[in-house]
């Protein structure tokens, strides 16, 4: 498949088919809203029993990215876990399988709305991180610096009769598509979203074909 | 033992002129039994028919709280039905107290009937499932004498059904002297809806109603015969204005919204005189079909273009004509719209048929036959399905602790579930408490925990609210509301679906409501448009339902192709008939035609397996699937009710291989997991059966990025335990449904591998208007990939981007 690269702020950016953001030259993944446990936080409050294999296939995906990837620096960009009990009922298997993926690498809780308070895992606990032009938070700031990558809203496009998450991009900010098994989406017109990007912005598609479409048009 | 009418009825009836019909006098004399079915044609004082033995029996006085239950499928029916016993019970001075409850009654108004419950109380299936599921269910219900179902012959059909009898099991329970009384319409076998209605094992009373004199019905002449192929009866313009003039109120039923929006519309464009014509469809504002139904009941409109939306419900009055255009698909369903003409008892009905293209000619006549001979068509629906029981134990669980042996003895005497196995309750069960998956996690969370003593409760009693709040079985289709632009929040104009939504750019024109309006922009989940004054839209394709013909009907269809003439038929129709004899076979019930030839520089195959659209068209996916895996290089096909039509690039030697069973069903094993209605139909039976909420306690709109797609549970299912309890369901459904595979399997059996492939070298008569069918499928692997691509450089090419290196941008 081809790679599809992008020029951000001064860095050179690789969307992935899978929702992930990968940054060569940094050697530093970044993935956004895993949400891990939300199925769990469903049924402690009373609600549908869902699946239970959302934190496996969530992990997996990232265990793919990282086993084609060797970052050296991992940043989960907020609501990484459903809520505060969610990270403390991990299974032992998937906490180690979490700890095995954190090996020997740099990794950063950045938190979120759903996630605030410090958790009990390894690896970095901070509120936003910077590193050459880029600065990570989990919501876009209104008048964020230029440079800003975010998560939180979970953007989804719609094109040729399909929905997918996407990536959004313009010459100041991009905000990253939710990684978790069980995310929804927001439409791009959401004035949520729309308000925050410029008239000029683009979407990224996740999936097979990462097509790339003007943002109003989506 | 009957129950006596008092001297008052009697004489409130001669004051009035009225004599007791026969069927009203035997539904009296019938009043103990335990269960009472009375088959009645529409006008023919059903309802009344219903309620005598109540009002008789409440006339005394004596009776406290509440006596009579009665449900319609259609709320607006309740509301119509207290009226209507208004009268008697107001000019009689009866002391009857009669209310209605359904999604639209206030919460404070609720309320007081629970507390004081009114002694004859309407309602619909989904309020009584929530009235069961209350705490004081025991003792609102304990001294519940009747419950009437109307339209039962509706509701037999539906979820909505099985839903209502588990209900009524339950209602047994709390009051066991319970009597069950089902009004019906004309139906085919009247013992299977009484077997569904009827507490299991016992028997049921069935009454049949004078039908009344025969319909008079036929095929609509026009002057040009219809096209070759398609649907929405468009030649016949004229011919349907000319009836319209010539008849009081014509009711002009459609089987599909979209085809009922593009004949309204030309038929407007046709009406120079300005006659006053209405439309309706379920897919109009609820705003729109209201003043539609006024304009309706007093009069003020000549003619009602209409689906099924229609089929049901409030007496109309004035109707004295009904016109199908297109080919009934159902003779139950034709004979019951045709009752909607002439809602007087002993008055024929009066129904024209508009076949919609050559081969509907032959299916109408088939139609006005079965009519005639009174040979109706029913499908059996075979056991109750398992999401609604998932809904029902949750629904038990809310009332207080229960016993699993109880509930399990309750629930097998409703009919649809009296063949169900401890195991399959038991799965249901253990779905409802853990989730049923393999891996056990919830083993702190259960939603139903067992106690030590044995009784089964709710581990977190506030989820009560939540399943409340989520109970039903009709599925809303993802649907987006309409609203014109520049209105700031006016009323909308209808709804579309989502995929149809998605479809549009702006600039695109469809039809809604009768008008064209141009597509603006998706803003916050609706469609902004326009009005546009175009001649030609872009054609709405919002679905609506899409029937397939029954089984019976296509029988009646193979049986006259087998006559040596056909003098009932027009003489094109015969001419053709006689042609595709002469160039090819006609098809015959017990062999299985199968044409193959080149046209136009493609190979065709014709498939006349009669086995209805949906079937037809599964058929489709799995001999293209077989095709491109024997090199034949199919390219798309096409599908009707009675054939499937591929073009491909090379020639079919051997048609026998293809329809080997084993290779069908194995083909659709590995077909049908990726499948979109499989995931469409997943989503309808985990919703029903408490595993998706519609509905949250608190407001959705805090998170919208929440909510997620249920098809991520139906691929996350599908990895991990692709034979939990919702797959099996899901699969179940889907066969009896929208894959309809059980209609295949007929079509298998009935032919035995009798089947003559005919090798021709042109177009034969009977392929050829399948050429023109709309509605064609592309054989696509990558497809769908390539078109998200294109999709995506047209749109990059539209803002004046080009589809260039994104990084570009920096």
């Amino acid at each position: 498949m081809n790679k599809l690269t992008i020029s951000f702020c001064g860095a050179s950016l690789e969307p992935r088919p899978s929702g992930a953001l990968w940054w060569p030259e940094a050697r530093l993944l970044c993935v956004a809203d895993l949400h891990l446990g939300k199925a769990e936080r469903m049924a402690r409050r009373g609600g549908g029993l869902l699946p239970p294999y959302e934190c496996a296939e969530t992990l997996g995906r990232l265990d793919t990215e990282i086993e084609a990837l060797s970052p050296e620096v991992v940043i989960c960009l907020g609501d990484s876990f459903d809520d505060g009990p969610a990270a403390e009922s991990l299974s032992e298997a998937h906490c180690l399988w979490l700890a095995r993926l954190m090996a020997g690498r740099d990794w950063i809780w950045i938190a979120g709305n759903h996630d605030p308070a410090p958790l009990s895992l390894s690896g970095r606990h901070l509120g936003e991180f910077v590193l050459g032009p880029l600065s990570f938070r989990h919501i876009a700031q209104a008048d964020g610096p230029t440079g800003e990558i975010s998560g939180h809203f979970h953007p989804k496009a719609r094109v040729g009769g399909v929905r997918r998450p996407c990536f959004l991009v313009d010459r100041r900010r991009m905000i990253l598509p939710a990684f978790g098994a069980y995310t929804g989406g927001m439409d791009l017109s959401a004035p949520e979203i729309a308000g925050l990007m410029q008239s000029n912005a683009r979407a990224i598609l996740t999936g097979a074909t990462q097509a790339v479409l003007p943002m109003i048009a989506a | 033992m009957s129950t006596p009418l008092p001297p008052i009825f009697h004489e409130w009836f001669s004051s009035r002129g009225w004599q007791i019909h026969p069927h009203q006098q035997a539904m009296l004399e019938h009043a103990a039994a335990p269960a009472l079915l009375l088959v009645a044609p529409t006008g023919g004082g059903k309802t009344l028919a219903g309620f005598l033995p109540s009002l008789a029996e409440l006339s005394n006085g004596e009776h406290e709280g509440l006596h009579t239950l009665y449900i319609s499928p259609l709320k607006a029916l309740a509301a119509d039905i207290k009226r209507n016993l208004s009268t008697p019970i107001g000019e009689m001075g009866l002391p009857i107290r009669v209310e209605d409850r359904t999604g639209d009654t206030s919460a404070t108004r609720k309320k007081c009937q629970r507390a004081d419950p009114p002694h004859i109380l309407l309602t619909t299936p989904e309020s009584l499932a929530l009235l069961t599921s209350y705490e004081d269910a025991p003792r609102m219900f304990a001294g519940l004498s009747r419950v009437i179902i109307d339209e039962i012959h509706a509701l037999a059909e539906s979820k909505r059904g099985d839903q209502l009898m588990l209900s009524l099991a339950r209602l047994s329970t709390l009051a066991p002297r319970l009597r069950r009384v089902g009004l019906s319409a004309t139906v085919d076998d009247p013992q299977a809806i009484g077997a569904l209605m009827a507490r299991h094992p016992d028997p049921v009373e069935i009454l049949q109603a004078d039908p009344g004199p025969a319909p008079d019905i036929a095929m609509l002449e026009t002057e040009t015969p219809p096209p070759w192929a398609g649907g929405g009866g468009r030649y016949a313009i004229p011919a349907v204005l000319e009836q319209v003039r010539q008849h009081r109120t014509t009711l002009i039923f459609h089987n599909t919204r979209a085809q009922a929006e593009i004949f309204f519309h030309h038929l407007w464009l046709a009406n120079e005189e300005g006659l006053p014509i209405g439309i309706h469809h379920g897919s109009l504002s609820r705003e729109q079909r209201e003043k539609v139904e006024a304009a309706m009941v007093e009069g003020r409109l000549r003619a009602i273009v209409c689906t099924g939306s229609l089929d049901l419900g409030i007496d109309w009055g004035d109707v004295d004509l009904v016109i199908q255009v297109g080919a009934p698909k159902n003779v139950k369903r034709l004979v019951q719209r045709i009752g909607r003409a002439n809602h007087r008892y002993n008055a024929p009905s009066k129904a024209l048929l508009v076949p919609a293209n050559r081969f509907e000619i032959i299916e109408c006549q088939a139609a006005l036959e079965a009519v005639r001979e009174h040979d109706l068509d029913g499908a059996p629906r075979g056991a109750g399905p398992r999401d609604v029981l998932c809904q029902h134990i949750l629904i038990a669980a809310c009332v207080g602790p229960f016993w699993s042996d109880d509930l399990f003895a309750e629930m097998t005497t409703s009919g649809a579930y009296a063949g169900l196995s401890r195991d399959a309750f038991d799965a249901c069960l253990d779905f409802c408490a853990t989730g049923g998956y393999a891996l056990r996690a919830y083993d702190r969370w259960q939603r139903l925990k067992q106690r030590p003593d044995g009784l089964w409760q709710l581990r977190d009693p506030r989820a009560a609210q939540r399943i409340r709040m989520n109970i039903g079985t009709i599925q809303d289709t993802d649907t987006l509301k309409v609203r014109l632009r520049n209105r700031g929040g006016g009323k909308p104009l209808g709804e579309v679906e989502e995929a149809f939504a998605a479809s549009l750019t702006q600039g695109d024109t469809f039809l809604i409501g009768g008008q064209i309006v141009r597509y603006e922009g998706l803003r916050e989940m609706t469609v902004e448009v326009t009005r546009h004054a175009a001649q030609k839209p872009k054609v709405a394709v919002f679905a609506g339902t899409k029937f397939a013909s029954t089984t019976r009907l296509m029988d009646r269809i193979l049986a006259m192709l087998q006559q040596p003439d056909w003098p009932d038929l027009p003489a094109h129709t015969r001419d053709w008939l006689r042609l595709q004899s002469e160039l090819s076979h006609l098809p015959q019930r017990n062999r299985l035609l199968v044409e193959s030839f080149p046209h136009d520089g493609r190979e065709h195959v014709c498939v006349y397996g009669f086995a209805g659209k949906n079937a037809q068209q599964t058929l489709g996916l799995l001999l293209t699937r077989r095709m491109e895996d024997a090199g034949l290089h199919p390219l798309g096909f096409v599908s009707t009710d009675y054939a499937t039509l591929i073009w491909g690039l090379e020639p079919l030697r051997d048609a026998a291989p293809l329809f080997a069973r084993e290779t069908l069903q194995e083909g659709l094993e590995t077909w049908l997991a990726g499948n979109a209605v499989m995931k469409r139909t997943f989503r309808a039976s985990a919703t029903i059966a408490g595993l998706i909420e519609r509905n949250m306690p608190s407001a959705r709109k805090s998170g919208r990025q929440a909510t997620f797609s249920s098809d991520i549970l139906y691929d996350t299912l599908l990895k991990y335990e692709p034979d939990h309890l919702l797959m099996q369901i899901t699969r179940e459904e889907a066969l009896r449904g929208l894959v309809d595979f059980g209609r295949i399997e007929e079509m298998i059996d009935r032919v035995e591998g009798r089947i003559d492939h005919i090798r021709l070298e042109r177009v034969t008569p009977f392929a050829a208007p399948l050429l023109l069918e709309v509605g064609k499928v592309p054989v696509v692997g990558a497809g769908r990939e390539r078109l998200v691509a294109e999709e995506a450089a047209r749109l990059m090419e539209a803002a004046g981007i080009g589809a260039a290196d994104p990084g570009s941008l920096a």
